[in-house]
């Protein structure tokens, strides 16, 4: 499904991802550890299509996610570590997500209530006004609502209370079949449940792969 | 093409929440409303009297802070977005660059432009009740010299977004385009070149380049066929060219100049790496 093969990237004279290759396959969930300038966020970076790769290339079922980006990205959800400022409503952010991935609103709006996001009484408030954890439980829920084969959380967990992170990991045990799951994460304790692959990045480089 | 209109409409909308857009359609507005209240159309200057002579005043000042405005507001939209994330989590879904890119370069100009004609079109519905005189041909020149302005500056905004690594940078390298492009009006530099005896073919080239400086001609020229109250560049240019072959010129540049910074700007924003 995901095919890294030869990848580098510099950022001047930093090698931040050195000759990597990989292949992630359905029903794979990994979760990509390292210390932190070790790559992780270059790979997926690089697995969504904004980088340029210096060598190499990264193929989604066959397709360069920088030249057919539209069509690789209809497959990928996608949450990252930080949920960024976005100044749109719930109802704005809902209606750019539904309009651009033809994902259902509903469905949007059974995930955010699952993850006991109470949507109605703040669809009209701006994202980045929500609480670190109300933004994150938002940003999972679109992640599970658009049905993707490949679903990348880096670090999804960090601003969730003991109680969401069990909701979260309740529905994606519930969502994670004939998929792709990539988790970037520094607590391998708390997926260990859910994964099926670890591997270990540094300075660039993949030193540890294992299927358990 | 609904990806395209998506964009132009959320950012229509967040820009329209915005602080700078209320303090940005209050200067406009205020502007208008100061003049009435001031009695601008009752006084006479220079021949010039009634809505004219309001539509002038509103057009110089206009002149100096409407790009200074446009720059700063819209310097940092990609910039910004780079800067704080906002971009790695919108373009995750599926949207092509060229829809990001021209849906909010559409949606700005919406919120940019609509503010400056709302506020001349306060005018003349404000001054029709009063009894004045409508000037058409003012207020329809002035309509296609705003809009050309603004994709001017708005283009040459993108274009600095696109590239610049951080937003602090793009609104240096904005206050810098502005005061550059200031300077190079009739009233400062532009004199100071003619006294040095510089090739007056250099000074007109540069005149002419200048979108501030086009607009500033074009419109005063209407009102002061002796052009007493421009610089010698203006009665340079005037002399040479047609008033209404100039008019054009003095639209159709800035929007070609305008679509040229934004065209390069999306060629950028596509080579470079997204976040």
């Amino acid at each position: 499904m995901i095919k890294v093969s030869q990848l580098t990237k510099k950022f001047g004279s930093h090698v931040s991802l050195d000759n990597v290759n990989c292949e992630f396959h359905k029903n794979e969930s990994i979760a990509l550890m390292g210390a932190n300038g070790a790559g992780k966020t270059t790979l997926i970076r690089s697995i969504l299509g904004y980088y340029h790769p210096d060598q190499g290339e990264v193929l989604i079922n066959g397709l360069n996610p920088i030249k057919d980006r539209t069509k690789v990205l209809q497959e990928i959800s996608f949450v990252p570590q930080l949920p960024p400022p976005i100044k749109l409503s719930l109802d704005e952010l809902i209606q750019y997500v539904s309009i651009s991935a033809q994902v259902d609103r509903e469905l949007i709006l059974h995930y955010a209530n699952e993850m006991k996001l109470d949507i109605n009484a703040n669809i009209n408030k701006s994202f980045f006004k929500l609480s670190g954890g109300m933004k994150q439980k938002m940003l999972i829920a679109i992640s599970l609502a658009k049905k993707s084969d490949i679903i990348i959380y880096d670090e999804p967990t960090a601003n969730l209370d003991p109680k969401a992170r069990d909701d979260f990991y309740r529905l994606l045990k519930q969502n994670e079949e004939e998929k792709v799951l990539l988790f970037v994460t520094h607590r391998l304790e708390e997926v260990k449940d859910l994964v099926n692959r670890q591997i270990y990045m540094d300075l660039g480089k993949i030193v540890s792969d294992e299927t358990i | 093409m609904k990806n395209l209109y998506l964009i132009a409409y959320l950012d229509l909308k967040e820009s329209i929440r915005a602080r700078w857009f209320v303090v940005y359609s209050l200067v406009f507005g205020g502007l208008i409303a100061l003049f009435f209240i001031a009695g601008v159309t009752e006084s006479q200057v220079m021949g010039f009297s009634g809505l004219s002579r309001l539509l002038l005043m509103y057009i110089q000042i206009t002149i100096v802070i409407l790009p200074i405005f446009i720059l700063i507001t819209t310097v940092r939209s990609i910039s910004g977005d780079r800067d704080n994330h906002i971009l790695e989590y919108m373009l995750s879904f599926p949207i092509s660059l060229k829809q990001y890119y021209w849906g909010k370069i559409i949606g700005r100009f919406i919120t940019v432009y609509l503010p400056v004609l709302f506020a001349m079109v306060i005018a003349v519905v404000y001054g029709a009740f009063k009894g004045a005189d409508i000037p058409w041909n003012i207020f329809f020149l002035y309509t296609g010299l705003l809009f050309a302005l603004s994709s001017a500056f708005l283009g040459i905004a993108f274009f600095i977004s696109s590239f610049v690594k951080s937003s602090e940078v793009a609104l240096g390298i904005a206050f810098f385009i502005w005061i550059f492009l200031l300077a190079f009006i009739d009233i400062a530099l532009i004199s100071l070149m003619m006294q040095q005896r510089f090739n007056e073919e250099l000074i007109i080239f540069i005149s002419l380049a200048n979108p501030m400086e086009l607009f500033r001609v074009a419109a005063i020229s209407l009102f002061d066929p002796e052009l007493t109250v421009m610089g010698p560049v203006a009665f340079y240019i005037l002399d040479s060219i047609s008033q209404g072959m100039f008019v054009l010129l003095s639209i159709g540049y800035p929007l070609v100049l305008g679509l040229l910074f934004a065209f390069l700007g999306y060629k950028i924003f596509e080579k470079k790496d997204l976040v």
